[in-house]
């Protein structure tokens, strides 16, 4: 029988985590996203895990990178200035294919900016934050039983593309206390990292099998010798000024999420077929869109609902398709405008797009998005 | 000529190296080698670990499980690894920018921690790889690419900081000992908490030539007019010890080590019966 349980979404966060065997946590305090890592401190050591409270943001996410290359499933949580302050080594991890999950319970910002309210202004810092180019895989949880789920999820994607994973929750979310049906153990998949099976002599850290494009991973202390470092190197993970190396693997940390976007992309859609007007939202605020177009539907509106769950890769054709047919799209942000963009970007101006922006704190309620789809449909 | 079983920690496919001839660096990588050997380690079991900068490359060329990562970082990524496996041997060389500047925080709460590593910091005086601007350890008055006129900014003491911050070994010596860099690396390694080695290294590239030590071996002869050693420093006004450097072993004590301690508190509430 699966348990039930009503928890609060950054406690779930880390119940998911722990389930997806996450034995590794290194991390910082910041509001809202504490809970976590007193959860992780709590759990940890009684799986016989590691909890490690650092002297900063910055050597949170160290620690847990040096976590999982020595093996274990790792995370870290943060928000705001402390998102901010694990860029840099979070691009150490995507250029070395350390496989981590990090979580963002956004905050209002610029700076120190709002810790105790909402926002969902770290979208395209997920993206394109920390330097360089990379592939980002990041999902937007709504509830606090997909907090759960999601954090399973992020853990098997970052296992198997090796590279980090991110969890945009926000504060809401975070401290939102829900019902959670506790899936039984062995329910969900679970992904573990591929580890090299040749001979420690003839491993090649950064050659990719040929069936899958991804190079398996070993961990410091499983025998294995091998060289890790930030700057652009070949397979033997050495440092490279050679043109063809590099093209290669620059192209290589784009591909593995470009290549399996369709088995990473997720999405949720209610009432779309005959909609003329697609209301797209993610986080908390889908949940006040849903509300919203729900009334909409029994005031006799055809509106529909499309919740991205991955807001990196983005479902970007899934939502063309639909706005295309619709006509209309609104996008109800807590930022002045950043999914917004990608929702431009995605229709090729088959479709309207209207923008609805709040940046005050606060929630939309309902009644406010309500108001906006009845003033499009005239 | 390093002896074979030396020589068989190098990692041969990773030469020619990027230092400068003459560097100091590499006469602290043999000692580091030769204290891992000497020491009974195995390169599967051992970890070198670095920030960015000249010293931060040697881990490309040891035969080991090597981390090159962010500057002043490597201290955050060497305590997630220790952590994750004590059983691991891990020394996490740095450079006095990395150490002093950049990673200070890190440096200090790793002192405090008394986490099983040995940092072995290479102190050049200077930000060699970016072209001989000023650290935190440039003398005063020391003319550097961002100090034309003299260095005016009061620059550390490496070992007086791990000390205050709770190191349980602290050595110093130069280049110029390289036997007593071994024997330090070694105890440093044998000491089961955070140790400090510090090894005054040189640049005759960048901060030699404008300081008037424009060869290596002009290096080489200051360090050895410089040096003195502890015992003697002892009896000395500290007018005396003026633009000294005193070498010897400042702390060596006995302390709770940090894995240690995490391993007695996931026995305390039953996680290693999981």
């Amino acid at each position: 029988m699966p348990r039930v349980e009503f928890w609060q979404g950054n406690v779930s966060l880390a119940y998911g985590a722990l389930a997806a065997g996450c034995r590794f946590f290194g991390g910082y305090p910041i509001t809202p996203s504490s809970e976590i890592a007193e959860t992780m401190a709590e759990k940890l050591p009684t799986l016989n895990g590691r909890f490690i409270q650092m002297e900063d943001e910055i050597a949170g996410i160290a620690a847990t990178i040096g976590g999982s290359v020595a093996g274990y499933k790792a995370m870290t949580a943060t928000s705001g200035p402390g998102f901010s302050l694990k860029q840099e080594n979070m691009g150490l991890a995507y250029m070395a294919e350390i496989p981590i999950v990090i979580v963002d319970v956004m905050r209002g910002g610029p700076s120190t900016g709002l810790p105790t309210s909402i926002a969902q202004q770290d979208v395209m810092q997920a993206r394109w934050g920390s330097h360089g180019d990379h592939g980002t895989i990041a999902y937007a949880p709504s509830s606090v039983q997909e907090c759960y789920e999601i954090a399973i999820k992020a853990f098997n994607m970052a296992e198997r593309f090796r590279q980090p994973v991110l969890i945009m929750s926000d504060e809401v979310l975070g401290h939102m206390r829900e019902k959670v049906v506790v899936p039984e153990e062995g329910s969900l998949p679970i992904v573990n990292r591929k580890r090299p099976t040749c001979d420690p002599g003839e491993f090649i850290p950064y050659k990719p099998d040929q069936a899958d494009n991804l190079p398996p991973m070993a961990s410091f202390g499983d025998g294995y010798r091998w060289h890790i470092t930030g700057l652009t190197h070949n397979e033997w993970g050495f440092p490279t000024n050679c043109a063809e190396e590099i093209a290669k693997k620059c192209a290589r940390l784009m591909d593995k999420v470009s290549a399996y976007r369709d088995d990473i992309v997720e999405y949720e859609t209610e009432s779309v077929d005959d909609a003329k007007i697609i209301v797209v939202a993610y986080g908390s605020v889908a949940r006040t869109a849903l509300s919203a177009v729900r009334q909409a539907r029994k005031n006799g509106l055809k509106v529909g609902y499309f919740r991205p769950i991955t807001l990196w890769p983005f479902p970007d054709r899934e939502i063309e398709t639909l706005a295309e047919k619709a006509g209309t799209v609104l996008v109800p942000e807590l930022n002045f405008g950043q999914m917004v963009l990608e929702v431009e970007r995605a229709i090729h101006g088959k479709a309207g797009v209207v923008q609805m922006s709040l940046v005050n704190g606060e929630l939309f309620q309902p009644s406010e998005i309500l108001k906006k789809i009845e003033e499009v449909a005239r | 000529m390093p002896r074979p079983e030396v020589l068989d920690w190098l990692r041969n496919k990773f030469f020619p190296h990027m230092w400068c001839p003459g560097c100091g660096h590499g006469i602290i990588m043999h000692a580091i080698l030769r204290a891992l050997v000497a020491s009974g380690k195995t390169k599967e079991e051992t970890v070198i670990a670095s920030g960015i900068g000249c010293s931060s490359r040697m881990p490309g060329y040891i035969d080991a499980c090597t981390m090159h990562t962010t500057h002043g970082r490597s201290l955050g990524f060497a305590t997630g690894i220790k952590l994750a496996r004590p059983e691991l041997t891990i020394v996490d060389v740095m450079g006095d920018g990395d150490c002093t500047a950049i990673g200070g925080n890190h440096f200090i709460h790793a002192c405090r921690r008394n986490i099983g590593i040995t940092a072995v910091v290479m102190n050049n005086n200077i930000y060699g790889m970016t072209g001989g601007q000023a650290s935190p350890t440039t003398p005063l008055g020391a003319k550097a690419t961002t100090a034309p006129f003299g260095v005016i900014d009061p620059p550390f003491d490496v070992c007086k900081l791990a000390q205050g911050a709770g190191a349980t070994y602290v050595a110093r010596a130069t280049i110029a000992q390289p036997l007593l860099c071994e024997q330090y690396i070694k105890n440093g390694i044998a000491n089961k908490g955070f140790s400090v080695v510090e090894i005054i290294s040189s640049c005759h590239t960048q901060f030699g030539r404008r300081n008037n030590r424009r060869t290596p071996l002009d290096n080489l002869n200051y360090l050895k007019g410089a040096s003195v050693p502890l015992v003697k420093a002892e009896g000395m006004a500290p007018e005396e010890l003026e633009g000294k450097i005193v070498t010897g072993e400042f702390v060596k004590r006995e302390g709770t080590e940090y894995t240690d301690l995490y391993l007695e508190l996931i026995a305390r509430v039953g996680g290693d019966r999981v």
